[in-house]
């Protein structure tokens, strides 16, 4: 049952074969079981999962079932899940139980999904590793000893150590597609404003997007049925119909046209990444889809602007840690100042300092023009970059990472190196357009991701070619070894 | 050498939308602290702002109202610095891209001229909360009530160079703002708060003086005193030899001073950048159009046409049309008494001095445009004297009932009955001999002031009611008869 997808336990739910509470028990069983070594849960809501469960099943005996009703997820602990910590992976909320659901969360609590609990994330959602989350990193299912990605690497384990069948990621950078592509998994960056980002904690407002995390491309079609749609608590929310993405899954690719950036497949990539990607654009070719070379000229900007952009709408979404409100307060503050530094101080981790400090620096008066009006001004270029290859082609095809997943501690002192790791990432949230990972190999035993990337609200797209991919193939079917 | 000071004005004026800038919480003042803050306010993580539109069109109205610029994509901007009252660790504002631009408002001068003053631009921003801090000893409590309440910033040019024009300025964009309705214009409630940036320099020097700025004074009559002490405490200072610290000061009512709060090096850099979670406004030619159409009359408009309509003088006329409220209820007073003067006499003497004495606002005024209008009627048609009426005025106010009521239970209607006015001057010269034989004996030229004494006995006796035209009249009659006999 549990290394079932979304798809096939909707399937067993609806014939009867399991209850949602026989499916959600043995959820919860496993991950009491496997979870001390993957740590992909900082909390695990029980009670109130099996609470939900029974409710779905009342509520499908009743024939007021919805697709989603009875079906468990876990939800990343960046979105806000009411009378439930909140933690953002960060001690600055260790001690947050939010008072409010984030709208995705609300989305499926209406939907009828069992919520199994809140997945590990780097803290504030800023790392690639999931090393900077205050209770310690997720491990990657593959191999223990190496991480899982980030900075959603929490629920990236958990789905693929079959844990929870699937769950929400957001990206701000890559962090549900480099993690995705980590562990083996399938996962969807929406376009900019698909999904709401109220109750979703801020970390660079105008990069931020949630998205599904799954097995199969279809299983995250059938989670952004529920996830997508105009919120109007979210002023950059966009209000534009929401189709029934399982509806065009099967469509033909016949005539697709596939663009691979040169730039994508040059410079510091593992060759066995490159051969197993190509090996991936040669199945696209076999169901009928052309393949040209495109360029994005200004993908080596993406890094540079990505980090003056997001660290200085970071040090501003974080100002509100404060310790005056909720949250951590150090102890025993002498005075206002103290209890500021303190309580930032001792609450935030290493990471996210450096990127408050970097952030602060870049916005500071005579720097803003030198730094952030340059990296918008960059910004803008990428965008461009994609707005032009996307008009030659249906969708660009590339590696999701440089490497496969990289061993604990390998990286964390060197910080530059860990950026790198979202070289083919990065450019996309700047450019606002929607992306996927799916699994498409292994090197060295590790799974390998193919990023797919498709213009604005092209989901249907992306998720109807990685549908027919795995209709082909196999890789989303492997399992690690337990 | 002659000293002039410069004073530029920042008005921050609380916009009458019913719930917050950019979240539903209610903006109504007094409420029992943090019950009006929900989670945006709070600044819970993952709480996102939502523009309220209302804010906009008021914005735009106050634009259009003293003829500016209108920003048709205006932006928010994060001015970030840490406060325990501000929740989120930026105030959202607008530094770049503004929605009110130039634009000027006219004053009047005592000497009768006026003078244009610039209106540099006016902005949207979100107010703090408040911190509290007698309440808690060794501690700050936090009402985050006031937390994002609309503020329209209006910043003025340089223009003014006393603390009257200040004054005028400040007095003027009080009237504009509520007329407009978009600000209840309540200083004391801290709707309508004024920060004062003043320096000297000698007259006919172009460059400007170092500045200071004093924050947050809520009354008129404070922002004459703090300006008017500043300019001097700066002059005693450079003619000491010293210079002006560009640096923040507070204004202390009770000592009537201003003090240091904060110099320039201690200034925060504020990091402003574009706030991504709010989109630009756009608006369009259709949309301010639109809003044109809704401009209710001005007080420069409605002065002119009081001048011209009603024939009040130019002093008059700027009092009564300065408010909407005040204008209506001088407007309807003076067509019900079908005498402009006499309304604007009465409104601006009797009205408001009752209005100040008890502390009323002039739409809960007990005694109402139509009433006031009435109790003038009287006076017009004779039913009652001039003096009766303050009297009648006094019992309405404390809910009497309407002028006639009044005149009627009291008894104060004016004697034109010539009889019963003949049998009391008769019966005042019969009991007033001495008086009498000094009249009789007195130069012709001098009786007439002399006759003020057996008026006010008449007076007396009649209760005030007797018509002093007739009386007057008869005891001249008499007395004049009996000096020529």
């Amino acid at each position: 049952m549990l290394d079932k997808t979304l798809a096939e336990l909707a399937q067993g739910l609806a014939t009867g074969e399991f209850s949602s509470v026989e499916l959600t028990r043995n959820y919860l069983d496993r991950i009491r079981a496997e979870d001390g070594s993957l740590n992909s849960f900082i909390t695990v809501t029980e009670e109130q999962a099996l609470a939900q469960a029974e409710a779905a099943d009342q509520r499908r005996a009743a024939g007021d079932a919805d697709p989603f009703t009875g079906l468990p997820i876990a939800h990343k602990d960046i979105f806000c899940t009411e009378g439930v910590r909140t933690s953002c992976g960060s001690r600055m909320l260790d001690n947050f139980i939010s008072p409010y659901n984030a709208t995705v969360v609300e989305n499926f609590n209406r939907a009828g999904a069992v919520s199994l609990g809140k997945t590990n994330m780097d803290e504030f959602a800023m790392g690639s590793s999931n090393e900077s989350s205050f209770y310690g990193p997720a491990r990657n299912p593959w191999n223990t000893e190496c991480v899982p990605g980030g900075s959603s690497g929490g629920s990236a384990a958990a789905i693929a150590g079959g844990l929870t069948p699937a769950a929400t990621g957001s990206d701000t950078g890559g962090s549900i597609r480099q993690p995705a592509a980590l562990c083996g998994i399938t996962g969807l960056k929406p376009t900019y404003g698909r999904v709401s980002r109220y109750g979703m904690i801020a970390y660079a407002s105008s990069l931020d997007q949630g998205g599904p995390m799954a097995h199969t491309a279809e299983d995250t079609a059938m989670m952004l049925n529920v996830m997508a749609g105009f919120d109007p608590k979210d002023s950059t929310s966009i209000d534009k119909a929401v189709p029934d993405y399982t509806l065009t899954l099967n469509d033909s690719l016949k005539g697709l046209k596939i663009g691979l950036p040169k730039e994508f497949f040059s410079g510091e990539i593992d060759p066995q990444i490159t051969a197993q990607v190509q090996s991936a654009i040669r199945e696209f070719e076999a169901l009928g889809a052309t393949v040209k070379e495109v360029s994005l000229p200004n993908t080596h900007l993406a890094i540079p602007a990505y980090y003056i952009i997001a660290p200085a709408e970071a040090s501003s979404n974080l100002s509100r840690f404060d310790g005056v409100r909720y949250g951590y307060r150090c102890e025993d503050p002498v005075d206002l100042e103290d209890m500021y530094k303190r309580s930032r101080g001792e609450g935030f981790g290493e990471e996210v300092k450096r990127r408050i400090m970097v952030g602060t620096y870049a916005l500071s008066e005579g720097f803003y023009d030198a730094y952030y009006k340059k990296a918008l001004q960059i910004r803008r270029l990428i965008q461009q970059d994609f707005v032009n290859a996307l008009s030659e082609v249906d969708i660009i095809m590339g590696p999701t990472t440089p490497h496969p997943a990289f061993k604990l501690g390998e990286k964390t002192s060197d910080p530059v190196a860990m950026y790198m790791e979202d070289i083919f990432t990065i450019s996309l949230n700047l450019a606002g357009m929607p992306g996927m990972s799916v699994p498409c190999g292994f090197a060295n035993g590790l799974p390998v991701g193919l990023q797919l990337i498709g213009n604005y609200f092209a989901e249907e797209r992306l998720l109807n070619a990685a549908h027919q991919f795995q209709q082909a193939t196999d890789w989303h079917r492997q399992r690690p070894v337990r | 050498m002659e000293w002039e000071a410069v004073i530029g004005l920042e008005i921050h004026a609380q916009l009458a939308t019913k719930s917050k800038i950019f979240s539903g919480a209610s903006t109504a003042f007094g409420a029992e602290p943090n019950t009006q803050a929900c989670a945006v306010d709070l600044a819970l993580p993952g709480t996102l702002p939502v523009f309220n539109a209302e804010a906009l069109r008021m914005a735009v109205l106050f634009g259009l109202a003293i003829d500016a610029e209108i920003g048709y994509t205006s932006v928010f901007d994060r001015k970030n610095y840490f406060y325990p009252d501000l929740p989120k660790g930026y105030q959202t504002s607008q530094l770049f891209h503004p929605v009110v631009g130039t634009g000027h408002v006219e004053i009047e001068l005592e000497d009768g001229t006026t003078k244009r003053v610039g209106v540099t631009r006016a902005h949207l921003e979100e107010d703090a909360g408040k911190s509290l801090h007698e309440e808690f000893p060794n501690m700050t409590g936090i009402d985050l009530n006031r937390a994002g309440t609309p503020l329209l910033e209006i910043v003025s040019e340089p223009d003014m160079r006393s603390a009257e024009e200040a004054v005028a300025y400040v007095k003027k964009i009080h009237s504009i703002v509520t007329n407009l309705g978009i600000c209840d214009g309540n200083m004391s409630e801290g709707s309508f708060r004024c920060d004062c940036n003043v320096s000297v320099r000698y007259k006919g020097e172009e460059k400007f003086g170092n500045r200071t700025e004093t924050k947050n004074i809520n009354s008129f009559r404070f922002i004459e005193k703090a300006i008017k002490g500043e300019i001097i405490r700066q002059i005693d200072i450079l003619e000491d030899g010293g210079t002006i610290t560009q640096e923040t000061r507070l204004y202390d009512a009770n000592k009537d001073e201003t003090r240091s709060m904060r110099s320039k090096e201690e200034a925060n850099d504020y990091r402003y950048f574009p706030c991504p979670d709010l989109l630009p406004i756009v608006i369009d030619d259709e949309y301010v159009e639109q809003l044109r159409s809704t401009l209710p009359e001005l007080p420069d408009a409605r002065k002119a046409r009081f001048i011209e309509q009603y024939q009040l003088s130019e002093y008059d006329a700027m009092v009564l049309s300065a408010y909407r409220d005040l204008s209506g209820y001088f407007e309807t007073t003076a067509n019900v008494a079908g005498d402009a003067k006499l309304a604007a006499n009465w409104v601006m003497g009797e009205l408001s001095k009752h209005l100040n004495q008890n502390d009323n606002d002039i739409t809960s005024s007990p005694v109402t445009a139509e009433m006031l209008g009435e109790l003038l009627l009287r006076i017009k048609d004779n039913t009652i004297t001039g003096k009766i009426a303050k009297q009648i005025f006094e019992a309405m106010w404390a809910g009497e009932g309407s002028a006639d009521e009044v005149i009627e239970a009291k008894g104060l209607k004016q004697v034109t009955d010539s009889g019963a006015i003949e049998s009391m001057v008769d019966d005042v010269i019969a009991a007033n001999q001495p008086q009498v034989d000094q009249y009789v004996s007195a130069e012709p030229d001098k009786r007439g002031k002399m006759i003020g004494f057996f008026m006010g006995k008449v007076m007396q006796a009649s209760q005030g009611k007797a018509n002093p035209g007739q009386v007057q009249g008869l005891l001249k009659q008499k007395l004049d008869a009996l000096a020529n006999s």
